[in-house]
């Protein structure tokens, strides 16, 4: 019984690994074919199926004077737009939240719960209702078809995320932790950030990773608030593509573009799996 | 140059936490505030420690008024029932942390975090982390983080609640050690459990509280001996005092047919109903005794609990030995007559065992 237990579960877990490995293996290997292998016939390994070609990668960093599609720019814009919104959405979000986890507000009939679903009822709103209001709001401030724009936007899509995961991380952190650091000597500043914050370790890794990854996915604000002057990663990927599919080249710009979520997962992994705070408070 | 309290009430959603309580705590002395759970222990703690400020009331210590002073500048160290420690610090960092926040020379508080150290028993355990600690260890580096600070108030917040039962043992006799040598001669010790046991072993000054309100005052002795109404006398006992509603007339003490002859500090009782009261110690199992139904029998160590009906009344009994009772059955028991409380139809004590009823 525990034997064919076993055997099932490593039957599902390699078949559900496969499964989703199979697509980075193919992404991978048609990055390095060229029209003629992708439209043959059916092939697999480089070398021994087609003659792997760097063609699909070249393209990417060609300028398109000479016939290529330069994303090294827009790849460094998404990186800066995403990591600059992403740390201001922390920073306030992570304010925020402890507040509407320690204080009580009252406003006529506005209380704690009510701020926190206004945070997050900015992501229940489909993001088409935005785009116009967010349209006209940059146009108006001069800040469409800009870096700095984008940021704007972006904070105002990704700081609910924040708020919503840290509200719920504080509130599972003891009211008497903070009460303790009082009694110690601490001002309620120093409570924060020499008590709780530094045990807020994992909730902040948490909800930078959700950040980081709903920042850089984003494709359809990057799409309508952009035209010439400053472009995002998704758009420019998009972009590739034109009468003839150019698989190798799609490939190649896919693969680099889920290369820093997935740096920023094996990095934050080892944090995240810490436990720092499990069992210490109870 | 003590810790005042002058009639501070604290209510809030119009419900009381704390009903017009005072107090006058001197330096040096040991004060136990014993209620049941949501008595306002707590908050009687933290208000003193400045977390919650009372709707009403003054609040002084060594002459100044507190309530004008805020938390973290008031001096005061406290242990809460839940092992309250900073998880992302070792032991030694816990223990040091109040006093590198008032920035004293490195050299004293290194002798007073070992000395904590070495009174709650946890020298050799400094670089350990909190999450490795038992509970017990927890309760220990709380307790040693507020006694190295050497605050002039210290309070204890059921400090023992959450332990297993062996370690409260341990821990509570360890705690009649610290406080008697450990405790400076300027600093008032505050401790707050639901245990009278606790109480009396801590044989301090005592404050009976219910509902935010003070019932008693008095030295533990005093309490036990003369608690001044029904519910201090239920507080204060565990298991709480039987009490068997009856009448005196001329020589006897009736209730539910049975008829007792009166102790000798009942003789000069008008005859009338009264609430008597008994302690679940002075019932005696015995063959000539009256005959209970037996409802439930509770083993606990090398002790009984039989609660017993009889009619409308019915009474716990101590009895100080492991014996096995069918429940539903009949037993056979005696009062210690001698040890009869009075207490009148609004629960006042009349009289008492032991005597002089404002003692």
């Amino acid at each position: 019984m525990e034997k064919l237990y076993k055997f099932l579960k490593y039957t599902f877990i390699i078949l559900w690994t496969v499964f989703i490995v199979a697509p980075f293996l193919w992404a991978v290997s048609t990055s390095f074919k060229d029209f003629q292998s992708v439209n043959s016939k059916v092939t697999y390994i480089p070398w021994l199926d087609f003659e792997p070609t760097l063609e699909g990668w070249r393209v990417l960093v060609k300028s398109p004077a000479r016939g290529g599609v330069d994303i090294v720019e827009p790849y460094f814009n998404s990186i800066f737009v995403t990591c600059t919104a992403s740390l201001i959405s922390i920073i306030l979000g992570t304010l925020a939240a402890y507040a509407l986890s320690r204080f009580t507000f009252k406003a006529g009939f506005v209380r704690n719960n009510d701020i926190t679903f206004f945070f997050i009822s900015q992501r229940i709103m489909p993001p088409i209702v935005l785009s116009i209001p967010f349209f006209i709001f940059l146009s108006t401030i001069g800040l469409l078809d800009s870096l700095l724009g984008l940021v704007v936007v972006y904070i105002v899509l990704l700081m609910p995320i924040a708020v919503w995961i840290m509200v719920d991380f504080f509130n599972r952190v003891p009211k008497e932790l903070d009460e303790t650091a009082l009694i110690d000597g601490c001002n309620p500043y120093q409570a924060f950030y020499k008590v709780v914050l530094p045990n807020s370790i994992p909730g902040l890794i948490v909800a930078g990773m959700f950040c980081i990854i709903f920042g850089w996915i984003d494709f359809f604000f990057a799409f309508i608030l952009t035209f010439t002057e400053v472009q995002l990663l998704p758009v420019k990927v998009v972009a590739l593509n034109s009468s003839i599919t150019p698989w190798w080249s799609l490939s190649a710009s896919a693969l680099i573009s889920v290369a820093p979520l997935i740096i920023v997962a094996f990095v934050v992994e080892r944090y995240l799996s810490k436990g720092n705070l499990s069992g210490a408070l109870k | 140059m003590n810790l005042i309290g002058e009639n501070l009430t604290y209510k809030p959603d119009n419900q009381f936490h704390l009903n017009n309580v005072s107090f006058d705590f001197k330096k040096g002395n040991l004060y136990t505030i014993l209620g049941r759970t949501l008595s306002g222990k707590t908050t009687f703690l933290k208000t003193i420690a400045g977390l919650l400020n009372p709707d009403s009331g003054n609040l002084s210590f060594e002459g100044k008024d507190f309530s004008k002073i805020p938390v973290w500048e008031r001096n005061v160290a406290m242990v809460y029932q839940q092992f309250i420690n900073y998880p992302h610090l070792n032991v030694y960092e816990n223990v040091i942390f109040p006093l590198k926040q008032r920035k004293l020379s490195e050299d004293k508080i290194k002798t007073d975090v070992d000395e904590a150290l070495k009174t709650v028993g946890l020298v050799g355990f400094e670089n350990r982390k909190i999450q490795e600690l038992s509970g017990g260890q927890q309760q220990r580096v709380a307790l040693a983080r507020s006694l190295a600070k050497k605050a002039k108030i210290l309070l204890l917040d059921e400090p023992l609640v959450n332990l297993d039962y062996k370690l409260r043992e341990q821990l509570r006799e360890e705690f009649k050690k610290i406080f008697s040598k450990g405790l400076s001669s300027d600093a008032i010790l505050i401790y707050s459990t639901t245990d009278p046991q606790e109480v009396m072993e801590l044989n301090g000054e005592v404050i009976v509280l219910d509902e935010g309100k003070v019932l008693q005052k008095g030295p533990a002795k005093a309490i036990f001996e003369n608690p001044r109404n029904l519910k201090v006398a239920e507080i204060s006992n565990d298991p709480p005092m039987n009490i068997l509603k009856g009448i005196k007339s001329s020589e006897k003490l009736i209730f539910e047919n049975i008829s007792i002859k009166i102790p000798a500090h009942f003789k000069n009782l008008e005859d009338q109903k009264y609430n008597f009261g008994i302690r679940a110690s002075e019932i005696k199992l015995d063959d000539q005794g009256e005959e209970f139904e037996i409802e439930l029998a509770e083993i606990s160590g090398s002790e009984t609990l039989l609660h017993l009906k009889k009619g409308d009344s019915k009474v716990i009994a101590l009895i100080e030995e492991v014996m096995n009772f069918k429940i539903h059955e009949k037993a056979k028991i005696k009062f210690n007559e001698n040890k009869f409380y009075a207490f009148d139809k609004e629960g006042e004590l009349i009289s008492s065992p032991y005597g002089d009823l404002n003692g």
